[in-house]
C-alpha cells in the first residue's frame, strides 16, 4: 500500500468537510474517487499532498501515511512531500512562459538537473511520457498559452512528471476537455499507472469504470464505499453507491 | 399614455438623453482643453523651447530646457523611491500579508493616497529642506516619490490578486517554496499590469506642482547635481502663467502642452502594455 489514510476528519474553519475517512491507496494502480459535487472529493485529494495547508482556517485530524510515514508530522518536509506527490488540477494551469520552461520549472526549482543538456533530456522524456512531444517539439520555446486546452492539460501532466513524483493526484483532469482530448488523457492515465500511483477524481462514471482499478464513493463527506472498480460497478455493497452509479441521484 | 410600457419607454429616453449629454460634456471638455493647449502653446513651441534656458526678464525668446531636465531628474528620484517600496509593499499585501497586518497596511496606504499633495510638500519641506538648510532636487524627488508609494502599492496588489490561484497552487504543487512561486510565476504573470500601474503613478506625479513649490522651489538656470533648487515643468508653468508678460503666458501654454503630451504618451503606452498581456494570457 502506497498511502494509508486513517480516520481523517477535515474542517474548513467550523464547517466539517470530511468525516472519519479511512482507506488505503494501492501502489501502481489507478484509484478513482466518485460522488456528487460538494461531497469532499477535492478536499480529500488535496489532503494527500497537504495542498489544503494553504487555506486559512483549514484543519485535519487523523492520519495520512505515505510509505508508512505520517505526512502531517512535524518532521515532514512539505516541499519534499509535494515533489513526491504531484497534482493535476481541474482547469489546466500552464505558467505564462514557454512550453519548455513549464516542463523545466519543477526540475529547476528542485535542482534536479543543472546542465542545459540534462534539462533538455528531461523535458523531452516527460513530454514523450505525456504523449505531447510530437505535437510540440517544433514550438518548445513558444508560449504555453498558445496550446489547445487538451494540450495544456497534457503539458501540466508532463510538468508534474518532470519532478519524478511517486504519486499523481488528478482532480477531474478531463472535465473541461472535448471527447477526443479526454480520450487522450484517459489513455495517458492508463499508461502511467505502470510507473506511478494515481488517484483521480472524476464525475464521469464510465471514465471511472474504464481507467481505474479501485473506486471510492464519497457522499456528504464520508467515504461510503471503497472497493475494486469491478465490484463497485457490478455488485455495490451499499444502497447509495448503487443509486449513484445507476444515475438515480447526483 | 399612462400604461407602464409607455412610462418605461419615456424613462428610457430621458435617462439616455441625460447620460448622453453628460458623456458629451465630459468628452468635449477634454477636447476643448487639448485644442486650446495646441492653439495657444503650439506656436510658442520651437527648438529653442527644448534647448535654451529661460530668457532674462525684458528679453523675448529663451526656452525651458532646465525645467525639462529638472522634471526628468525629479521623476528619476521619485521612481527610485516610489517603485521599489511601492512594488514590494504591493507584493507583501497581496501574497504574504496575513489578515491583520495587511489590513493595517492597506488602510494606511489608502490614507496616504488621500493626503493632499500640498501636505506632502510641507512634510518634505520639514524633513528634507529644513534639515539640509536649502531647497533641492533631492527634496522634490522625495516628495514625489512618497506620493508614488501608495498608488504603486495598491495597483501592484490589485494586479497580483488578479492572478488565478491555480497558478500559485500549480507552482507549489511542483515543490516550489512560497516566495519562489511568487517570484517566478505570480509576479511574471502580473508584470505587465504592475508596470502599467507604475507608469500611471509616474504620470500622475509628473504633473504635481504643489509639493514642488517649497521643495524643488524652481530655478532660472541649470541645477547641477541633486543639491540645488531646480526648475521643473509644472512649477515653471505656474510661475510663467501668473507673470505679467504676454510672451511668458505663451511659453507657459507651450510647457503645458509638452507636459500633457508626456502624460498622454505614458498613459497610452501603459494601456498598450496591458492589452498585449491580456492577449498573451488568452493565448
Ligand atoms: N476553500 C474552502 N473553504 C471553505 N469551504 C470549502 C472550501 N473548499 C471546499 N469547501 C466545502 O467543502 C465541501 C467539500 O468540497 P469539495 O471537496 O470541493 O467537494 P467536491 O470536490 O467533491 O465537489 C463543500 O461543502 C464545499 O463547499
Ligand atoms: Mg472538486
Amino acid at each position: 500500500m502506497k498511502i494509508n489514510v486513517g480516520r481523517v476528519n477535515f474542517y474548513y474553519g467550523k464547517q466539517q468537510a470530511l468525516y472519519d475517512v479511512s482507506t488505503r491507496i494501492r501502489q501502481q494502480a489507478v484509484t478513482a474517487l466518485i460522488g456528487p459535487s460538494g461531497c469532499g472529493k477535492s478536499t480529500f485529494l488535496r489532503s494527500l499532498n497537504r495542498m489544503n495547508d494553504l487555506i486559512p482556517g483549514a484543519r485535519l485530524e487523523g492520519k495520512v501515511e505515505l510509505d508508512g510515514e505520517d505526512i502531517y508530522s512535524d518532521e515532514m518536509d512539505v516541499i519534499h512531500l509535494r515533489r513526491r506527490v504531484g497534482m493535476i488540477f481541474q482547469r489546466s494551469n500552464p505558467f505564462p512562459m514557454s512550453v519548455y520552461d513549464n516542463v523545466a520549472y519543477g526540475v529547476r526549482v528542485n535542482k534536479l538537473a543543472r546542465k542545459r543538456l540534462e534539462v533538455d533530456e528531461i523535458v523531452e522524456k516527460t513530454l514523450r511520457a505525456a504523449a505531447l512531444w510530437e505535437e510540440v517539439k517544433d514550438r518548445l520555446h513558444r508560449s504555453a498559452m498558445s496550446l489547445s486546452g487538451g494540450q495544456q492539460q497534457r503539458l501540466c501532466i508532463a510538468r508534474a512528471l518532470a519532478v519524478e513524483p511517486e504519486v499523481l493526484l488528478m482532480d477531474e483532469p478531463a472535465s473541461a476537455l472535448d471527447p477526443i482530448s479526454t480520450a487522450k488523457i484517459e489513455e495517458l492515465i492508463y499508461n502511467l499507472k505502470q510507473s506511478y500511483t494515481i488517484v483521480v477524481v472524476t464525475h464521469n462514471m464510465q471514465q471511472a469504470a474504464r481507467i481505474s482499478d479501485e473506486t471510492g464513493f464519497f457522499l456528504n463527506g464520508r467515504l461510503v464505499e471503497f472497493n475494486e472498480t469491478k465490484r463497485i460497478f457490478t455488485a455495490p455493497a451499499v444502497r447509495e453507491t448503487e443509486d449513484y452509479i445507476t444515475g438515480r441521484f447526483g | 399614455m399612462n400604461s407602464p410600457r409607455t412610462r418605461r419607454r419615456m424613462t428610457n429616453i430621458v435617462m439616455f438623453a441625460i447620460t448622453g449629454a453628460c458623456t458629451l460634456g465630459a468628452v468635449s471638455v477634454l477636447f476643448f482643453i487639448l485644442g486650446y493647449l495646441l492653439w495657444q502653446g503650439g506656436h510658442a513651441l520651437n527648438l529653442d523651447f527644448f534647448t535654451k534656458l529661460p530668457a532674462p526678464v525684458g528679453e523675448t525668446g529663451g526656452g525651458f530646457a532646465n525645467a525639462i531636465l529638472g522634471s526628468a531628474k525629479l521623476l528619476v528620484l521619485a521612481s527610485l523611491i516610489g517603485i521599489p517600496i511601492g512594488f514590494l509593499g504591493g507584493v507583501y499585501l497581496a501574497e504574504f500579508g496575513g489578515t491583520t497586518p495587511a489590513f493595517v497596511v492597506r488602510y494606511t496606504t489608502d490614507l496616504l493616497n488621500g493626503v493632499p499633495s500640498i501636505v506632502m510638500g510641507i512634510f518634505a519641506y520639514r524633513i528634507v529642506v529644513v534639515t539640509m538648510g536649502h531647497f533641492s532636487t533631492l527634496a522634490g524627488g522625495i516628495a514625489l516619490g512618497v506620493m508614488m508609494i501608495p498608488i504603486a502599492v495598491r495597483s501592484t496588489e490589485e494586479f497580483l490578486r488578479a492572478v488565478p490561484n491555480t497558478l500559485r497552487e500549480g507552482a507549489l504543487a511542483l515543490g516550489a517554496t512560497k516566495w519562489r512561486a511568487v517570484a517566478t510565476v505570480v509576479i511574471p504573470a502580473a508584470l505587465p499590469g504592475i508596470i502599467t500601474g507604475i507608469l500611471l503613478a509616474l504620470a500622475r506625479v509628473a504633473g504635481e506642482t504643489a509639493p514642488l513649490l517649497f521643495t524643488a522651489f524652481g530655478n532660472l538656470f541649470w541645477s547641477p547635481g541633486w543639491n540645488q533648487p531646480t526648475a521643473s515643468l509644472p512649477d515653471t508653468i505656474f510661475k510663467y502663467a501668473i507673470a505679467p508678460y504676454e510672451d511668458w503666458h505663451q511659453q507657459a501654454w507651450a510647457a503645458g502642452l509638452v507636459l500633457l503630451t508626456l502624460v498622454l504618451v505614458v498613459n497610452i503606452a501603459a494601456r498598450f502594455i496591458l492589452r498585449r498581456q491580456r492577449r498573451d494570457l488568452r493565448g
